[in-house]
């Protein structure tokens, strides 16, 4: 499938002059996903689950739907392993806080990577105060990536749960997930892969990778805002104890007992953004009408093409060189500050992020404050790289660089 | 708005070399500021004589150009300026980012209002407003003596 027509699906480039490269932070929507959410509310609406009028049963319906769409997305074995969050942050927390109150005691120790983004490691951090746990960081190496030897380097026998990320939303570097989880898996231990930026660039296959929990934000993904994905092999959800307290996670509520409801319900308490899961399923039949081996290869031949390009362009200096490397282009220019650069590129229409893109941690590790950072999305085109590389040496024309 | 009425030449020029970028020896008031939105750190030293005016006035830190430029500007208005001039002079510039269109300050010169007048710019961007005014309440913070961290978050 050609996608150099994919951009007119995307309302949002009726402006001609938005460059947007900011899709790592969140990615711009399809017509469908929009048109779906005002179906829904126009024509369709009622909340799931509840009532037994014809309304309910077919917002149920759609709402159940779009779960065994994900199930199938990510070939997960069972459509219950699918649970709906308020984002991916959300999805860590609870495992976190389930996870650290039924396993964890004072001592034990919880693996990241020094690439982890704030939301896989503030919900860790809880642990250390609630339960006196310690937290281990993996090294990242000069190019950016983090290699299973320095995972292993990290594993202790006081090591009870390894959460690392899919694809770092810095250096782009993908990590080798699927052997860290065989490496973890040889010892006992636990894996959780944040997959934020995984899950919009990638194939996904659950049962292959065989990781114990994988999260999934679906406003990367082309999808609505304020809406997250849990993936969880089931007899996590079945051991690990229920997380927020409320309706429609329960079976029987009694003055002095209360049993909790059947999975994916034990998760999911209170009314979910119904709308969202049911325009998400658009998203994702929006990523398989193009196939993810046409992203995937549509990505990749920007990403060479920009990287050979801002190579060759002075005083721009690319930030991390993994081998294996996902959309995102991070770069610093020696003598302006990335806020300065963010600022100039937006006068042109090129939407770029600027900062420490929520990884502290990494920028510390790396000697920088901030970063600028390009970052692709499907309906990026080599006609937006060189409008970056363009806008680019504008910026370096202000401050008179070469 | 072009975007060459905010990186005006004096702003670059004083991005690029600020004044004042070291340490005061024997300051004896001082104050960290913040920016965690994009990491910048500023750290203010006063030193006042025993009349309450500022006998030196320093930064060390890193941001961008406008934050950069800012603390320049600033350090260099305020020295010979006593402590309660200096407070109005950080008001007054504080107000005119915020909301009013001129600096009204009766301690500040002509010239010295053309000069500081050249970050107005930034009233444009509500983003980067917080570049240019991070230093002057690290300031305030530093003759208030609070002990207290400017954190850019935790401001009105």
């Amino acid at each position: 499938m050609n996608l150099s027509n994919i951009k007119k699906e995307f309302p949002i480039f009726n402006n001609k002059n938005l460059v947007y490269l900011d899709s790592a932070n969140s990615s711009q929507k399809p017509q469908s996903v929009i048109d779906r959410i005002n179906d829904f509310y126009s024509n369709e609406f009622s909340n799931v689950g509840r009532s037994v009028h014809a309304l309910s049963i077919a917002a149920t319906n759609n709402y159940e739907n779009t779960r065994v769409s994900v199930q199938k997305y990510i070939n997960a074995k069972n459509k219950d392993e699918i649970v709906f969050t308020k984002g991916a942050t959300e999805a860590i927390n609870l495992v976190a806080n389930t996870f650290g109150q039924k396993y964890l005691k004072e001592g034990d120790e919880i693996l990241l990577t020094e690439l982890e983004h704030h939301s896989n490691y503030v919900p860790w951090h809880y642990l250390r105060n609630l339960k006196g746990v310690k937290i281990e960081f993996a090294e990242v190496n000069d190019d950016g990536e983090v290699s299973v030897e320095s995972i292993e380097k990290k594993i202790t026998l006081k090591t009870k749960i390894i959460a690392v990320t899919h694809l770092s939303n810095v250096t782009g570097a993908i990590l080798p997930i699927k052997e860290i989880t065989k490496l973890a898996h040889s010892k006992g231990i636990p894996v959780l892969i944040d997959g934020c930026q995984g899950a919009p660039h990638l194939k996904l296959d659950m049962q292959d990778l065989d990781c114990d929990f994988y999260t999934i934000s679906c406003h990367k993904m082309y999808g609505p805002t304020g809406l997250g994905i849990l993936y969880a092999k089931k007899k996590w959800l079945e051991e690990l104890p229920p997380y927020q307290g409320g309706g429609g996670m329960i079976k029987e509520v009694k003055k002095d007992s209360i049993s909790y409801g059947d999975l994916p319900n034990k998760y999911e308490a209170g009314t979910m953004a119904t709308a969202q899961v049911v325009a998400f399923d658009q998203s994702i039949k929006f990523l398989e009408k193009i196939e993810m081996d046409n992203v995937i290869q549509h990505e990749k031949e920007l990403m060479d093409y920009a990287q050979e390009i801002l190579r060759k362009n002075n005083s721009v200096k690319l930030i991390g060189n993994p081998k294996k490397k996902g959309a995102v282009l991070s770069f610093i220019i020696e003598g302006i500050h990335p806020h300065d650069i963010a600022t100039i590129l937006d006068e042109d229409g090129v939407a770029i992020r600027a900062g420490h893109h929520c990884c502290q941690i990494l920028h510390e590790t790396l000697g920088i404050t901030a970063t600028a950072r390009a970052s692709l999305g499907v309906y990026n085109t080599k006609e937006d790289i060189d409008q970056l590389n363009f806008s680019i040496n504008k910026c370096k024309k202000i401050f008179n660089l070469k | 708005m072009n975007i060459k009425e905010l990186y005006q030449e004096i702003i670059l020029e004083h991005g690029k070399n600020p004044r004042n970028l070291r340490k005061t020896d024997n300051f004896n008031k001082d104050a960290k500021g913040y920016n965690p939105l994009c990491g910048d750190k500023v750290h203010v030293y006063l030193k006042l004589n025993e009349k309450k005016k500022v006998e030196d006035v320093s930064f060390e830190g890193s941001g961008c150009a406008i934050s950069m430029a800012s603390a320049s500007i600033m350090t260099d208005l305020v020295k010979g300026k006593e402590e309660e001039e200096v407070q109005e002079i950080v008001n007054d510039f504080l107000g005119m980012i915020k909301e009013n269109p001129q600096l009204k300050s009766k301690n500040l010169k002509e010239d010295e209002k053309t000069k500081l007048m050249c970050l107005s710019g930034v009233k444009q961007y509500p983003m980067r407003v917080k570049c240019a005014t991070l230093s002057w309440h690290t300031l305030t913070s530093a003759i208030e003596n609070s002990q207290e961290e400017i954190n850019t978050e935790k401001m009105d």
